[in-house]
């Protein structure tokens, strides 16, 4: 089937898409660790600077632990300072990632979301993401390439914003959208610049005339006060992230929203899920549609800060919600299980959840259909 | 200019770390820190792995620091000192450094635990890597923060929370590693290693490390009153043993080439630097006399090894008899019943 494209689009991975956002934003430094599916973002990015199109300081360190710490630092000193990682490498650099939201480091962050080992697996599925989620960190989570392109350009105005001050994490699905060619548009590099603006971040460092003591030992008298202000700001993301949201839509023209509602008029099913697999399920919407099955999808776009009043006023008179996860949580159930059983607790409205699509396993339509239809099992497509 | 008027000069009135942290009594760590930190004349950005020394003078809302510091966590300060370079570099070359630009140094500092053990990884990446900055490891032997428990640097023999002395057992039973040779491995402009009784040697050292082109590493030795069980008014006379009796020696290696920095005029036993602390009690009940002869040869091999790098006459040592010393030993200073 012939693609139709906007005009002036081109094909490009989403690695190289989100590499070319962040080169044309030009940061200051960028110290990265290579681990697959992120690969193709610093070797873009790498490739981007070798010729010129930017200036930024690559530091190529020894492990993802160290990419997240030297990235605290150069934040910390005054530097727009940008990383990406995935998998295995997220989850060495946790430590740190809580500390980076401790410290209000507004570090951006490219992601190809990826399985964790055992058994080792390089595919996607978000269970990295869903290790930090309490971190202090804001995961957005595209569904296609272009939207992770243009996640990537407006990162750093939601991070740096100084009602915000959080590290912001662009996610997109590993190889499905990371080494998966797709027709985008680039913005203009002089509108990229002017959108991102300078960087400023309070005290620097840098500036040794104002001495300040950074990363400081707070315990019971202080603790619960200073950690409890990133509350304030992840509140204060969901305002700026829709504000930057709406000012870079007039930019260019394209709709972007905290929650993608589609066909949710009338519907009495709705699917919630995040990432590409939502092109899957639009399809299996649009098919059931054509049948005359009153169903919907609702896409998660800003998976931290969780828009919960949003999602309570996108599904106001839906009768079902069937919540896909693409982690698993042994033991318990996984986060937008749980999470949506909160929003919607005593809202009336049904509650089903499914696993689907760990380690890279694709959902297909027909599954998508037995979704709906509440003839899957609890975990997709699970051989027994 | 003498050494103390460039010390005081580069103060500018004002000690790097001030008083009112809470670091022990007796403690080798803030007179190390004032004199690294006090021998740079440029602004200086301290970089401060978990320890000690991070958590005695930094727990809000108070601080100890009148210089720019900062700490994240304690495995990574090499790392967070990287960025901070690189943060340097870029904003450099951009023209866009905070408050307009001026030479800064960077230092960063740990504890033999941080930087011997957990930090170790970072600390290569870094070396290796180039970064222009000064890295200091305190080195005094174990993790001493968390409650005296061994560490990569702990010496051989002595008596720590994980490496209890008990019926069946004579304490840490391997060797420390050799961090200093680890360091000047990476083939970086400068690495020493000084000590924490010798403020002329660290301080010369320091001036030499901060004006390379590259990353600098000392390992000084820092006396803990508490882990090596010493009362503390003796810490400096402890660590000067430690010199005195090729214990702990102090050299450099510049660009490659080692020198020698201090030859005692009169070598002393181990022995006598032993029975200084109760870590090493232990060793000098009657049936340890052979540990005692081991310890004795583990650091004469270490000093010839020494010698012969720095391209000094490998002279014989005064002969030490061990069993004679055991027998004199008196109970260590500081010793619990």
């Amino acid at each position: 089937m012939p693609v139709k494209t906007q005009e002036g689009a081109q094909l490009l991975t989403g690695g190289e898409a989100v590499a070319y956002a962040m080169a044309q934003i030009d940061p200051d430094v960028f110290p990265v660790y290579p681990i697959t599916p992120q690969t193709p973002i610093i070797q873009t990015f790498a490739k981007l600077a070798s010729n010129g199109k930017t200036t930024t300081e690559i530091v190529n360190v020894e492990s993802e632990h160290s990419a997240m710490s030297a990235a605290v630092g150069s934040a910390m000193a005054g530097a727009r300072t940008m990383t990406a990682t995935s998998s295995q490498g997220l989850a060495l650099m946790a430590e740190v990632v809580y500390i980076a939201a401790g410290m209000r480091a507004p570090i951006v962050m490219a992601v190809g979301n990826r399985a964790l080992s055992a058994p080792l697996n390089i595919h996607c599925d978000h269970s990295d993401s869903m290790m930090i989620r309490d971190s202090g960190v804001i995961q957005i989570f595209a569904e296609s390439v272009q939207e992770a392109y243009d996640h990537a350009v407006m990162a750093t105005r939601i991070a740096e914003h100084p009602d915000v001050m959080l590290p912001v994490l662009v996610c997109q699905d590993g190889f499905t959208l990371t080494h998966s060619e797709e027709p985008l548009v680039l913005t203009p590099d002089e509108d990229v610049k002017a959108f991102a603006g300078k960087y400023k971040v309070p005290l620097p460092l840098l500036d040794v005339d104002e001495v300040t003591t950074k990363g400081i030992f707070a315990l019971q008298d202080y603790y619960t006060e200073l950690r409890y202000q990133m509350n304030a700001a992840m509140e204060s993301a969901k305002t700026v992230i829709a504000d930057v949201f709406a000012e870079y839509s007039q930019l260019v023209d394209r709709p972007f929203s905290m929650l993608e509602e589609y066909e949710l008029e009338g519907a009495e099913k709705v699917v919630f899920l995040m990432g590409s697999t939502a092109g899957t399920i639009k399809d299996v919407v649009d098919e059931l549609r054509a049948e005359g099955e009153k169903v919907g999808l609702l896409r998660l776009v800003s998976y931290r800060p969780f828009p919960v009043e949003a999602i309570r006023k996108a599904l106001a008179g839906v009768k079902e919600v069937i919540v896909l996860d693409r982690s698993d949580a042994p033991g318990s159930v996984p986060s937008l299980h749980a999470e949506m059983a909160a929003a919607l607790y005593g809202s009336g409205i049904d509650l089903r959840a499914h696993v689907f699509g760990l380690g890279g396993r694709e959902l297909v339509p027909a599954e998508g259909r037995a979704i709906f239809a509440g003839e899957a099992p609890t975990h997709v497509a699970l051989r027994s | 200019m003498s050494r103390l008027k460039r010390i005081a000069r580069n103060q500018h009135g004002v000690q790097p770390l001030g008083g009112g942290h809470a670091l022990c009594q007796g403690c080798g760590a803030p007179a190390i820190v004032r004199t690294v930190l006090s021998s740079i004349e440029t602004p200086v950005i301290v970089v401060n792995a978990t320890g000690c020394l991070e958590v005695a003078t930094s727990r809000y809302p108070i601080t100890a620091w009148n210089v720019p510091w900062m700490h994240t966590a304690f495995e990574n300060t090499a790392a967070v000192a990287s960025g901070i370079e690189a943060a340097y570099k870029a904003l450099k070359r951009r023209g866009t450094i905070p408050g307009g630009d001026k030479d800064v140094t960077i230092v960063a500092f740990g504890g033999d635990g941080g930087t011997y053990d957990i930090g170790l990884q970072a600390l290569s990446g870094a070396l290796e890597r180039g970064h222009r900055f000064l890295y200091v490891c305190y080195d005094n032997g174990a993790y001493m923060n968390t409650g005296i428990q061994r560490s990569g640097a702990t010496p051989y023999g002595a008596d720590t929370t994980t490496s209890p002395v008990g019926s069946v057992s004579l304490g840490k039973l391997q060797q420390r590693k050799d961090l200093t040779a680890i360091a000047a491995a990476h083939h970086i402009p400068f690495v020493g290693q000084s000590s924490g009784a010798r403020w002329q040697d660290l301080s010369s050292k320091v001036e030499r490390a901060v004006a390379m082109d590259g990353p600098a590493f000392l390992n000084v030795m820092s006396n803990c009153p508490l882990g090596w069980g010493h009362e503390s008014r003796v810490g400096l006379d402890v660590m000067k043993a430690a010199q005195d009796s090729l214990f702990w020696p102090l050299y450099e290696v510049v660009n490659g080439e080692y020198k020698l920095s201090y030859r005692p005029r009169k070598v002393i036993p181990v022995v006598d630097f032993l029975k200084m602390q109760r870590r090493f009690a232990h060793l000098f009940k009657p049936g340890n006399e052979a540990l005692l002869v081991a310890i004795q040869e583990q650091v004469e091999s270490e000093w010839r090894k020494l010698l012969r790098l720095c391209d000094e006459p490998v002279t014989e040592l005064p002969v030490v008899k061990p069993t004679e010393e055991a027998e004199q030993a008196e109970a260590p200073v500081g010793a619990a019943a």
